[in-house]
């Protein structure tokens, strides 16, 4: 029932903002309907972790702990987000960069980016899967244009022509997995469905599905922002409002990677080798090369962020690929500190820009003067996405380097590397952000930090200490991937 | 030859969309690729069709219908439209040259009709032969979509991809779940929706939807 | 074996006597689509007439082989004409109707014509052969293209046998027959000096190809060369209707056939140069440098069509 709720609340909503976004108490409905959504998200949850992996309507969705898991974090980000866009959004339409039609699109799509993604978490079909992996990126493309600005429009046509042939790619691919899957289960609605193929996946065709698992990983990659595929994130985070660049950097990221991980599951019983991991990890590992070295030479802060985005989200990857309990397990407990971490950075770094007028990094400076909370909050998030202990990405780094030096030693080097040059160069570009000297004067109004002080406390807490309940989910999650 | 007549004229009409791919790659005027776009869109609806008949897989004949009014009658009458509205020049202007993008063109059917070949000797369906072209269709869009600086030939090539792409799973699995392929097109009828406006939002701010302009998001 | 000569002969100069009557026939269809009044559909052959009483007038500087050439292209389209299938199948002459020596035969008239066009050492006259060069150049490989795919269904590169393969078989779509059609029109278009790649009614120096091959000709010189373009329309012709359209030719030694075949061939032509006509009346005439593209265009169908006989119809 709660699953019915999870995808009709925030669809409700999208529709309503639709019709009614014009009015002036927008945000908060915004605000509201992502409550409810995070509300039966909850739920959900608590259902799953007491029941176990369970179907619903008809075998047309299923969820088991590594989707319930996303489904939480997804409905947990939507939801402070759309607290920390509520301020965000009204400071824009009195800068008068978006006026109330704009904003009416923005919350209305924003909804209907939370359910497409809801949707792509909870379906059982892999054809239904990828549909809403098409519609979470329409639902954002005019949103990366909302300024209309020439550059806005760039990044956004790019992120739509990129992204809809790399998913056309994926569409490939699930015909090529249903083409096997047909010869299996027999035509019709059920040759789809995950867990029908998940039972019988030793039996599909093992060349169909490797060439499928290709197409998958390529389509879907794209969305995750593998490189070399990666050229339209960090334009969509740059050019896109900030709210937006956290939702895309949090969220559609690992729905993205959800998509292929499901897909791995089932070519790895068919193949019964490890060339769908290898094809991850060597996707993986060049993602995070390449991502560590652009950050080097990015001037505009919030594209800063959107490399690091690609490079954690190629660490994850490679983690995935090596595969067994140990790295998914870490890669999944990655993939929650990213998130967290990664939106609290653009919570904090959207203030900043806005009162900067700027995202040009050259032109911000000492916030610590400005509004000595946004200048901590930009400074622990900085540190704690670097990976610096105590906070939880220190953690599940940690777990995946050591993971790969154990099974992988010629990888070790590279994601060592790659690292340190990351951790260089952003703490050298946000050091002086943070603490330089500025003639500007006092923020006016007090920005809202309490979703960027409640992500960090969250990685934080489970860099310290990851409570029983929910290490076993991890671990549950994680075998369910394979472990 | 044991096939019947009309999986021969599958085979044809098979044979008509990869000339047709060839067709959009050769086209120099923007009226004109929008023509080809609902010819292909004719052929894929005539061939749904007709394996819908030769097999009795009822359920493509939805498919076919969905395809004639979406991309044969709908897409370029919108596409028309805005071509109209917009008032904007006609010419395509081709990146690499014709004849050189025509050439790569012949070594992409080479390469997928070979990559197709294994695939299609599993597959038990009456028109399997043709996945081969189905893939070489895909390709070709693809090359399509990377050669034009326009907006509108992108538009046209990305969703000659998707045509394609319902080709190739009519021809390797008598086409998707019904409920898959009402969505896939849900979402490109809204992913044509979203282009029309931004084709509106590119002029109003480029006075051109010529693609150059958007050239300044480049890593240095 | 007599009738089989006899037929032969016949069938040769059936198409030596019918070449010009295609002409005409092109020529009045060209006319009517055009809303003019055509010229009689014998007016090829009082052309061919009038040149033929006329006093040859030859350059100072010509050497034998300009007067030698008309000579040697009409033989070669003759040969040509007569051994291409167009009312029988199986002559005594068909097993050299194969069609890489067909092409060769082309070929040899082609080179005769160039060289003439340059030996008076005009302007015009090497234009034109480098033109013509040009354009064969790029239709050759096409025409062997087209050829290939046809007789890669009929496994043999003898026409007599593709033609009995094609029209005696069960009747099916090859899909890459299709291709090779439409490839082999183009090239035919081509080939032929008409539109859109060259006009033959005008004699505009900016644009023409075959025309400025001949202008030096005169009287008998010139109507054979005239003759032989008429026979090389027609050859074409039959070759188009025996590759691609080849019901209704006789097979070997069906005598009672004959009749019929005559009837087809006849029906097959009219309606091939009423097409003719209305393709050269609704289209263009390309610049020059757009020519190497219409032929690649053709050579890309030839291609295409190999190709997908491999994919569809192994």
């Amino acid at each position: 029932m709660e699953i019915y709720w999870l995808l009709g609340i925030p669809l409700t909503g999208g529709i309503f903002l639709a019709l009614w976004g014009c009015r002036k108490n927008a945000p908060e409905i915004n605000a509201l309907f992502s409550f409810l959504t995070l509300i039966a998200a909850a739920l959900l949850t608590a259902r799953i972790v007491e029941g176990g992996p369970m179907m619903v309507g008809a075998g047309w969705f299923f969820i088991d702990s590594f989707n319930v898991f996303l489904v939480a974090l997804t409905a947990l980000v939507a939801f402070t987000t759309s607290l920390f866009s509520r301020p965000y959004m009204r400071i824009e339409q009195e800068h008068g960069r978006l006026n109330a039609q704009r904003l009416r699109l923005y919350h209305s799509s924003y909804q209907i980016f939370i359910a497409a993604m809801l949707l792509a978490l909870t379906t059982n079909n892999m054809g239904i899967l990828w549909v809403a992996m098409e519609a979470a990126t329409l639902a954002t493309v005019l949103l990366v244009s909302l300024y209309r600005t020439p550059a806005s429009l760039e990044a956004a046509w790019k992120y739509f022509i990129l992204c809809g042939v790399g998913i056309a790619l994926a569409l490939f691919g699930t015909i090529l997995l249903y083409f096997a899957a047909e010869k299996v289960l027999g035509s019709g609605g059920t040759a789809l469905q995950w867990t029908q193929l998940n039972g019988v996946k030793a039996q599909l065709e093992p060349t169909v599905l490797s060439l499928a698992f290709v197409f998958l990983l390529v389509g879907y990659g794209t969305k995750v922002g593998l490189a070399p595929l990666h050229s339209w994130l960090p334009d969509a985070h740059a050019e896109g409002p900030t709210p937006v660049s956290a939702v895309l950097s949090g969220l559609l990221l690992n729905v993205a990677l959800y998509a292929v991980m499901r897909s791995k599951v089932l070519v790895d019983g068919a193949l019964g080798n490890n060339m769908a991991g290898n094809l991850m990890m060597g996707f993986g590992l060049l993602s995070v090369v390449l991502a560590a070295f652009l950050i080097k030479r990015q001037t505009d802060v919030k594209r800063m962020f959107a490399y690091s985005s690609i490079e954690h989200m190629g660490l994850i990857t490679f983690a995935f690929g090596m595969g067994g309990a140990v790295a998914n397990f870490a890669a999944l407990l990655h993939m929650t500190m990213h998130s967290l971490t990664k939106s609290a950075i653009f919570f904090a770094v959207g203030h900043a820009t806005q009162k900067a007028g700027t995202q040009l990094m050259a032109d911000i400076r000492g916030l610590i003067q400005t509004n000595p909370t946004l200048g901590w909050g930009l400074m622990l998030g900085t540190v704690a996405i670097l990976g610096v202990p105590p906070f939880g990405v220190f953690a599940s780094e940690f777990l995946i380097i050591t993971t790969a030096m154990h099974e992988h030693p010629w990888a070790t080097p590279f994601l060592l590397l790659a690292l340190g040059v990351a951790f260089a160069s952003i703490f050298g570009k946000v050091q002086p952000m943070v603490f330089g000297e500025t003639e500007l004067p006092k923020l006016s109004y007090q920005p809202a930090l309490t979703p960027v002080f409640l992500h960090l406390g969250l990685v934080l807490m489970l860099g310290l200490f990851i409570p029983p309940y929910l290490a076993d989910w991890y671990r549950q999650a994680a075998q369910l991937l394979g472990g | 030859m044991t096939l019947t007549y009309h999986l021969q004229i599958v085979n044809l009409l098979a044979a008509l969309l990869l000339l047709i791919s060839f067709a959009m790659l050769s086209q120099r005027r923007i009226a004109g690729l929008i023509t080809l776009f609902a010819w292909q869109g004719a052929a894929l609806t005539a061939s749904t069709a007709l394996v819908a008949w030769s097999t009795g897989q009822h359920h493509l004949y939805y498919s076919a219908a969905l395809t004639l009014v979406l991309k044969v009658i709908g897409m370029p009458w919108f596409f028309f439209r805005i071509v109209k509205k917009l008032d904007m020049d006609r010419d395509v202007e081709p990146m690499i040259n014709i004849p050189t993008t025509m050439l790569i063109g012949i070594v992409l059917v080479i390469f997928s009709f070979n990559l197709a070949l294994p695939i299609s000797e599993l597959s038990g369906t009456v028109m399997r032969s043709t996945l081969g072209i189905a893939l070489a269709c895909v390709l070709l869009a693809f090359l399509m979509m990377i050669t034009r600086s326009k907006a509108i030939p992108q538009v046209i090539g990305f969703l000659a991809i998707e045509n394609s792409l319902f080709f190739a799973a009519t021809s390797a699995t008598y086409g998707m779940p019904l409920v898959v392929e009402l969505g896939v097109a849900l979402d490109v009828m809204v992913g044509v929706f979203v282009m029309g406006i931004f084709f509106f939002q590119i002029r109003e701010t480029f006075d051109s939807l010529d693609l150059k302009h958007m050239e300044k998001l480049k890593e240095k | 074996m007599s009738t089989g000569i006899l037929l032969q002969l016949a069938q040769t100069l059936l198409a030596i006597l019918l070449a010009p009557l295609l002409m005409g026939w092109v020529n009045q269809c060209r006319a009517w689509l055009q809303g003019r009044s055509a010229p009689p559909i014998t007016q090829p052959y009082r052309t061919l007439k009038k040149l033929f009483h006329k006093d040859a007038v030859i350059a100072h500087n010509a050497s034998p082989l300009f007067r030698f050439a008309p000579y040697m292209i009409f033989a070669c389209m003759a040969l040509a004409a007569g051994i291409v299938p167009t009312i029988a199948n199986d002559l005594p002459f068909s097993p050299a109707a194969d069609v890489i020596a067909l092409v060769g035969i082309f070929a040899l008239a082609r080179v005769f014509l160039a060289l003439a066009a340059m030996d008076i050492g005009t302007a015009f006259g090497s234009l034109g052969a480098r033109r013509e060069m040009l354009v064969s150049f790029l239709a050759e490989p096409a025409l062997l293209m087209v050829f290939f795919t046809a007789s890669f269904i009929a496994q043999s590169t003898e026409l007599p046998v593709i033609v009995a393969t094609l029209a005696h078989r069960e009747f099916a779509i090859y899909p890459s027959i299709t291709f090779a059609a439409v490839a082999f029109w183009m090239i035919s278009v081509a080939e032929n000096a008409r539109i859109p790649v060259d006009n033959p009614g005008t004699h505009l120096e900016l644009t023409m190809i075959h025309e400025a091959m001949i202008l030096e000709y005169s009287a008998r010189h010139l109507a054979l060369i005239e003759w032989a373009v008429a026979l090389k329309l027609f050859t074409y012709s039959a070759l188009g209707i025996a590759l691609f359209v080849p019901w209704g030719i006789a097979a070997q030694g069906d005598l009672a056939a004959l009749p019929l075949a005559l009837l087809a061939m006849v029906a097959k032509l009219l309606l091939g140069g009423a097409a003719l006509a209305f393709l050269e009346t609704i289209s263009a005439k390309l610049r020059l440098f757009r020519a190497p593209e219409f032929l690649g265009t053709a050579f890309l169908l030839a291609v295409l069509g190999m190709l997908i006989h491999f994919l569809l119809e192994v």
